[in-house]
């Protein structure tokens, strides 16, 4: 099963001779045209990063600046050691987690909708994609605001009118925020990273060969037979890419906690944390020991995707 | 496959063909309301916004309440004098000149990576895309104290060059597979001809990639009008952008929520305008070009 003879007629592609010499100007006239994003690339997320680095060794409050002085790696065992921090990095795992795993199951159901044909089948899709196309602010704070409240929010509307038709005349009125915290977090920002789900997966499920498939129904395989021997493990590598980038992706969120909770009733998550401690509460150095951990469980994450993202790009580079 | 067609025995089939069909269709409605009720939380947001502050906050809601333009023209400062023009110009400029940047940084890079190849082009590759994985976070700070130490605080020229490097990597891996598209032999043509690189990439490589380079523009353009943390602690009075406007938001109380409702709408449309027009291309972009 793993190996798909393609009988493409086409012959790769030719690219431009390859006369790669090590050396000497002509090595350098191939390289030119890279050079500017490259250096342009590694000034503006390399170097500050190795800035961070460095001051996260110290112990630096930007409102007692007479009193810096270098810490060792006294910040990491603050990070590690700090209930709010610690309490931090518990939420951003139980954050990214839960989303992922939500959207995943989502938008693979969906995905797997929009893989036939029906009537108006691309209206359908922009109208799953709409969510991930409004602005992230705006988003949030139409389920904070719009959705979530407890007096004329549309939740707790859908809830009076049910609340009618069985002649409940005071239907009860939770406070979706106050009550549950990060599930309201979670419930928007799922909202909004389905669709991106959803596309990989449609891409991944279009990229199946017909012929296979259609070999299996002619052979009386169910759709449940077809789906879990053929459908999902050609699909594996889409999910894996999936969730690694919708985790990296939102490990780094700030805009839906910063806006719907400001980080309080326990959904601070790291990003928003460590915004804090530099922003308001001034304390350079722990920031920064506490940006280099995310950066350390983002490499962790990242070097997993990576190597997905690098077996989808060989495989298309073989096919070609 | 291991029964060759014989005679049908029953009148089976159609009965199967029409459960089949039913199955179909349900299956088909099913798609139908799913995206209708993913698209809900917006198009609620779409009718409130148009409806009078005074019906937008109601138990239960006031669904057939009379349409009007109040909460735009709120938005827009008919009551207050405070206009939301300085942000939304300031994202649009932002954006503009970053998604700009992109494309001349990304298009000779994407050249040298797809076509006139550089050695281990690969291992670039992945260097590109491993510093998308950077969390912004980890370089906020030393960006604000260079910022503040240059006086760059408050400039969005400060945001296009951060935007450019967010990008940057999204834009290179997008284009270096469009770009690997264009044949060879048109290229080669061009260069026996005599022309340099500079008119090769603006002649004959970016007309023939025209619809791969545009779609890599509108989300470079929707990632820099959508980013928040950089232009919340970066700019304030003066370059404020349409994100961090809205932000104001965040605590308002009283009869406020059609106008909020006006302002996500019109900050959002841009994107909507852009993720529509790209949708083809859309998973392409986000997944950095793994998938196609």
């Amino acid at each position: 099963m793993t190996t798909t003879v393609s009988a493409s007629p086409q012959s790769p592609p030719e690219r431009l001779a390859p006369a790669r010499p090590k050396t000497g100007p002509r090595a350098w006239a191939t390289r030119a045209p890279l050079l500017p994003a490259l250096v342009f690339l590694i000034a503006v997320t390399q170097l500050p990063f190795v800035a961070t680095l460095v001051i996260s060794l110290f112990d630096w409050n930007s409102l007692n600046p007479d009193k810096r002085s270098f810490n060792g790696l006294g910040n990491y065992a603050s990070v590690f050691t700090d209930a709010a921090l610690r309490e931090s990095v518990v939420t951003t795992v139980l954050l990214t987690a839960s989303v992922v795993l939500a959207t995943v199951v989502l938008g693979l159901g969906l995905a797997l909708l929009l893989d036939r044909t029906f009537f108006g089948r691309g209206l359908v899709r922009t109208l799953l994609i709409t969510p991930f196309l409004i602005v992230p602010v705006s988003a949030a704070l139409l389920w904070k605001h719009a959705l979530y409240n407890p007096e004329y929010g549309l939740f707790n509307g859908v809830l009076s009118w049910i609340g009618d038709l069985f002649g409940d005349t005071s239907p009860s009125r939770p406070d979706w925020i106050a009550e549950m915290p990060l599930l309201a977090v979670v419930a928007a920002l799922v909202w909004q990273w389905t669709p991106f789900m959803m596309l990989i997966l449609l891409a991944g499920l279009q990229s199946r060969p017909a012929e296979v498939v259609e070999a299996a129904r002619l052979d009386g395989a169910s759709a449940w037979q077809t789906f879990r021997y053929l459908t999902l493990p050609h699909l594996r590598r889409y999910l894996e890419l999936g969730i690694l980038l919708g985790a990296v992706y939102i490990v780094q969120n700030f805009d839906a906690v910063f806006t719907i909770t400001a980080g309080g009733l326990g959904t601070a998550n790291l990003p928003y944390t460590i915004y804090q401690t530099f922003y308001q509460a001034h304390e350079y150095g722990l920031a920064s020991a506490a940006g280099v951990v995310v950066v350390i469980g983002t490499i962790i994450i990242a070097t997993f995707a990576l190597r997905v993202v690098s077996s989808l790009f060989n495989e298309e580079a073989n096919r070609a | 496959m291991t029964t060759t067609t014989a005679p049908v025995p029953t009148p089976s089939p159609p009965r199967a063909l029409r459960r089949a069909r039913r199955r179909s269709t349900a299956l088909g409605l099913l798609a139908w309301v799913a995206g209708l009720l993913f698209c809900l939380p917006a198009l609620w947001m779409l009718l409130t916004s148009l409806h009078a502050e005074s019906d937008a906050a109601t138990n239960p809601p006031s669904l057939f309440a009379p349409l009007t333009l109040d909460g735009y023209r709120a938005f827009f400062g008919a009551d207050t004098g405070v206009t939301p023009w300085p942000p939304l110009l300031n994202s649009l400029g932002a954006s503009f000149f970053s998604t700009l940047l992109v494309l001349l940084l990304a298009l000779p890079a994407a050249y040298a990576l797809s076509i006139r190849r550089v050695r281990k082009w690969t291992d670039v590759m992945f260097f590109f895309l491993s510093t998308k994985m950077l969390p912004v976070v980890a370089g906020l700070l030393p960006v604000y104290l260079f910022a503040r130490n240059t006086g760059m605080l408050d400039n969005i020229w400060l945001l296009v060059l951060l935007y450019t490097s967010m990008n940057l990597p999204i834009a290179v891996w997008m284009m270096q597979s469009f770009l690997a598209d264009v044949p060879v032999s048109v290229i080669e043509a061009a260069q026996v001809d005599g022309a340099r690189l500079p008119t090769v990439l603006a002649r004959v490589v970016a007309p023939m990639a025209a619809p791969g380079i545009a779609a890599t523009a509108l989300i470079c353009f929707i990632f820099s009008w959508n980013e928040l943390l950089f232009a919340r602690v970066l700019t304030g009075v003066v370059a404020q952008t349409a994100p961090v406007f809205l932000t104001g938001f965040v605590t308002s109380q009283g009869l406020f929520l059609a106008q909020l409702c006006a302002a996500s709408v019109v900050v959002s449309l841009p994107v909507l305008a852009a993720g529509y027009a790209a949708q083809d291309k859309l998973v392409q972009g986000l997944s950095l070009g793994a998938v196609k």
